[in-house]
């Protein structure tokens, strides 16, 4: 069966909807074990203290913030390519997942930053890129709700969703490009001289884990939510037009 | 209660707003989603 046959909205309702609740349910048992190892049992780290255990949200929302987005590239993608709604739909259902994703990345990092580097903030690239990620989301999630017709606004989201995929890109690899500022390197690492220590890394791929499955389950969820209030919109629609005729 | 020492206070700060964002978003998506779905049944039922 070919993958575009869940562009039917139908079908992509009747497939997912009985994932969701144990999608959600995953999510928050991997979420609570993470969460638990890392708050209760890892020590603190030798230069950070108890502040390291802030990397346990941190790090996995700033994964989600930048991947969420890279989501809705792929899904505005295949809306101005195949015109698919279920895609435009799905894009327009996890911006604002990314955009809380995006803020809790922000204030933990400046929680964090304030004691270890002595300011809340600093125009750091990461940090900026960052900032300007949340803007495009919002300048997203406000796009959708100001035009009224829903493929116009399909397709000005889409483009504006091409533009801010640069500074999605940005925010992942702005510390290698200029090298400079106060945000360290990325904190995993494939090569295991640069990771964080297993002690940590452990616990933390789980809480990673548990950010995707939270992130797929509410994507899943919202999107269908957006197929029904299309159908809703539709329906309203068709009874405005046959109800003069019936008069 | 664990002690946390001189960080305590960012640590629970940090925590405490992460852990209400996320329990946000997860209730708005469901509460949303229950109201566009008895939403639709009045309107198939209306209009369908």
């Amino acid at each position: 069966m070919s993958i575009w046959s869940y562009a039917n909205p139908r079908k992509f309702l009747d497939t997912t909807a009985p994932w969701v609740p144990w999608l959600m349910w995953l999510s928050a048992a991997v979420l609570a074990v993470g969460l638990v190892w890392g708050f209760f049992f890892t020590p603190e780290a030798e230069r950070f203290g108890s502040s390291v255990k802030i990397i346990y949200l941190h790090v996995p929302s700033a994964l989600m913030a930048i991947n969420a987005w890279l989501m809705m590239l792929v899904a505005s993608l295949i809306w101005l390519i195949r015109r698919h709604h279920v895609s435009a739909l799905a894009a327009r259902a996890a911006a604002p997942v990314g955009m809380v994703m995006t803020l809790i990345a922000l204030i933990t990092g400046a929680i964090w930053g304030q004691p270890m580097w002595g300011t809340w903030w600093a125009w750091d690239p990461r940090l900026t890129s960052f900032l300007i990620l949340f803007l495009f989301y919002l300048g997203y999630i406000a796009l959708w709700t100001a035009i009224p017709d829903p493929d116009s606004a399909a397709d000005l989201t889409s483009v504006l969703c091409l533009v801010g995929s640069v500074f999605a890109i940005l925010s992942r690899y702005a510390v290698n490009f200029w090298n400079q500022g106060l945000h360290q390197g990325a904190s995993l690492s494939l090569d295991k001289q640069e990771n964080v220590a297993d002690v940590f890394w452990v616990p933390l791929l789980v809480c990673m884990a548990g950010f995707v499955l939270l992130f797929l389950a509410l994507v899943l969820l919202r999107t269908g939510t957006e197929i029904r209030a299309r159908r809703i919109a539709a329906l309203r629609a068709r009874a405005r037009r046959v109800e003069p005729v019936r008069a | 209660m664990m002690d946390l020492g001189k960080y305590a206070a960012e640590v629970i700060s940090a925590w405490g707003i992460s852990l209400a964002a996320l329990a946000g978003l997860v209730w708005w998506s469901v509460r949303r989603d229950r109201k566009v779905r008895a939403e639709l049944e009045r309107t198939e039922r209306d209009h369908g």
